[in-house]
């Protein structure tokens, strides 16, 4: 599984497949500060993503104070 | 996970909502948080004419997209802020997205207007960029809908936006700003009414809305951003509702229901006369506004401010840039 995740911009691989609540787990972010989007959809928290998946993880959060 | 409307398959789960939801019902619980704000806080009719201010990022698309979808009539605003390697790609996402859905958008650029741009800007006026940034993007978001007969300026701020200033308010006991923390704020000498219709709708269910919806949008974070004292407000609140769901709207919204009276006065007090400006000949209590006093320390030149026709059922002068499909 290849895992692409931003700020600042890193691949993270894995051999196995596993759900995102543990790939989340595995990365330590918190899921109510990311999406998971895998082949431009979004995914939930207890889906399976395959050992072959490339996969997103999007931070939500932006920091504009004006 | 299935989504609590239609029992199919859901893609994102709310747990301050302890819901979950399926593309179309996600879209449709968007739809329906924005109508609820639109008309708890009486922000606007279906007559008016609305601008909104784009910067190209999730909140403010998503609004405007919401806005559309809702049958209202909204034109947008994008300010080109001349920060590199972010105001160029920002500026194509916006245009990007008004040319796709054949929207209007109006678009001023800093540099080519005032000759300024807000890096050098708040260097030379000596402001954290932030707060030149904010003193020119409210002063062209009142010019823009001033001279082309906009009743109200709507802004993407979501929960997390407004949850995070109340946080900063409250730590410094800013009695004068949280008088002021309301999403509407009344149109005042001819200037436009000022909502914030996403205050029911946190960060990660607008970017999620971006992507169920197939919106494109700047990723990347203003580089000026980086280390202020929001996102710090803003990673503390998580840290909370992380453990308890439901803290941060709680906090904000009832804040304006039972909180925010108690400072209703410290807001009156403040209330100072204002006058015209010397030089724009817009409002302020100075002789020169603080925006034109930016425009000149930042070696720049000011633009007059032409007042348009008037608002509501009036036909546009366009002034600025179009991006038509
Ligand atoms: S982060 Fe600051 S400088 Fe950048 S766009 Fe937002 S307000 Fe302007
Ligand atoms: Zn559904
Ligand atoms: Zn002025």
């Amino acid at each position: 599984m290849i895992v692409e995740l931003r700020n600042p911009t890193r691949t993270v691989e894995f051999d196995e497949a596993m759900s995102v609540a543990k790939l989340l787990n595995r990365l330590q972010v918190d899921r109510g500060a990311v999406l998971v989007i895998c082949d431009g959809t979004l995914v939930p928290y207890d889906a399976k993503l395959p050992a072959d998946a490339v996969v997103e993880i999007r931070s939500v959060i932006s920091g504009g104070a004006a | 996970m299935k989504c609590r409307v239609c029992r199919g398959p859901a893609v994102i789960d709310l747990k301050r909502h302890n819901a979950n939801f399926c593309p179309e019902h996600f879209i449709r619980f968007c739809n329906q948080q924005v109508e609820k704000a639109i008309g708890e806080y009486d922000m606007f009719a279906k007559d008016d004419r609305l601008l909104v201010a784009v910067s190209g990022g999730k909140d403010s698309l998503a609004v405007w997209a919401i806005l559309v979808e809702l049958g209202y009539q909204a034109d947008g605003l994008y300010i080109g802020l001349g920060i590199e390697n972010y105001s160029d790609v920002s500026g194509q996402y916006a245009k990007e997205f008004a040319e796709a859905r054949g929207l209007h958008l109006h678009i001023v650029d800093l540099v080519d207007e005032y000759g300024y741009d807000v890096p050098n800007g708040a260097k030379a006026a000596k402001r954290v960029p932030c707060s030149a940034c904010g003193l020119s993007k409210r002063h062209i978001f009142d010019r823009v809908a001033l001279e082309n007969g906009y009743d109200v300026l709507v802004t993407g701020h979501n929960l997390d936006d407004e949850a995070a200033v109340l946080f900063g308010n409250v730590l410094h006991w800013q009695a004068e700003y949280l008088a002021r923390q309301h999403p509407v704020l009344p149109e005042r000498d001819g200037m436009p009414r000022k909502v914030k219709p996403l205050v029911r709708l946190d960060e990660r269910e607008m970017a999620a809305y971006c992507v169920v919806s197939g919106i494109d949008y700047m990723l990347d974070e203003c580089p000026m951003s980086a280390g202020n004292s929001h996102l710090r407000y803003k990673d503390a609140l998580n840290l909370v509702e992380q453990a308890s769901p439901g803290t941060k709207q709680a906090f904000f919204h009832k804040f304006l229901s039972q909180g925010a009276p108690f400072f209703a006065e410290a807001g009156d007090e403040k209330r100072a006369e204002l006058g015209t400006c010397a030089t724009c000949g817009g409002p302020t209590p100075n002789d020169v506004c603080a925006f034109c006093r930016l425009v000149e320390r930042a070696g720049g030149q000011p633009v007059k401010l032409t007042r348009g026709p008037s608002r509501s059922g009036s036909t546009p002068t366009q002034q600025t840039v179009t991006a038509e499909p």
